[in-house]
């Protein structure tokens, strides 16, 4: 009934990666800078949703379930650098922790 | 009906957008929020049901959860909770209420023309999802435990007060 092109949904996929990828390199707040690197990680699982429904195979949605435990496990670890980083230079900007030694 | 494909993905997109560029922690979240919920609409459009099932209580559950934790906890960009309450102004809600809306309407939309089962033909099944994912990927499935324990301990190390990571001896 819904045929949606592949085409297209790897095109949003992309277009939600360049976003995010933007963020990325723009925003100087640890906080934005996480969320954009969801967005990424979010904009990948969409294309491979998208191509195992092209070709009708579950490897698609396996690969998004393993992208989903990554991101769980990834947003935990950056969140508790955040915490420790609020901690030690009392700022969120990533600008101000480029020193090296700590 | 690829209308609704489009609709969701200029929900996302501009989803997203406000997301990078806004200055407030907590509104770019809901944003966020609205993006994950128009990609899980995607996925629902796609015949993916469990994978947009998993999008919203995983990401949209579980990990904004964790953000907003950190974000009430740090409080950033010094905007004091209290006095006027946010909702009143409908500046700070009315952005993300009205594209959830729009996604509201599309979900409404899809499940009163192709049902409450799958919308478009279900090419994979979540039987042939769990039986695929406990045969040749369960090797994948142990690593994936392996890194949410290493996740979770890694938080739990990192996390800890300044004060009793010094009497370990190790260099934090």
């Amino acid at each position: 009934m819904i045929s949606v092109p592949t085409t297209q949904v790897m095109l949003l996929a992309g277009v939600l990666f360049v976003l995010g990828l933007l963020g990325v390199m723009v925003r100087r707040n640890i906080i934005f800078l996480l969320l954009s690197l969801e967005i990424m990680l979010n904009s990948a699982a969409l294309a491979f949703v998208a191509v195992g429904f092209h070709w009708g195979r579950p490897d698609g949605q396996i690969m998004f379930l393993f992208i989903l435990a990554m991101a769980a496990a990834e947003v935990s670890v950056g969140l508790a650098l955040v915490l420790q980083l609020h901690q030690r230079i009392h700022t969120l900007d990533v600008d101000q922790a480029s020193r090296l030694r700590g | 009906m690829n209308l609704l494909f489009y609709i969701t993905a200029g929900v996302a997109v501009i989803a997203t957008l406000r997301v990078v560029t806004h200055s407030n922690a907590v509104h770019a979240l809901l944003y966020l929020i609205v993006s994950l919920l128009a990609v899980a609409l995607i996925f629902f459009l796609l015949g993916a049901p469990f994978a947009a099932a998993l999008e919203i209580i995983i990401y949209a559950g579980a990990i904004m959860v964790l953000f907003v934790f950190v974000i009430m906890m740090l409080n950033p960009g010094g905007q004091s909770i209290g006095g006027r309450t946010p909702l009143r102004r409908p500046g700070t809600w009315l952005g993300p209420a009205l594209l959830a809306v729009i996604l509201l309407a599309e979900l409404t939309v899809v499940l009163a023309v192709g049902g409450v089962t799958a919308p478009s033909r279900e090419q994979v099944g979540t039987i042939a999802l769990g039986q695929t994912l406990f045969g040749p990927y369960v090797l994948g499935v142990e690593l994936a435990s392996v890194l949410l324990m290493a996740g979770l301990v890694g938080a739990y190390h990192l996390a800890r007060p300044e004060e009793t990571s010094t009497d370990e001896g190790g260099k934090p």
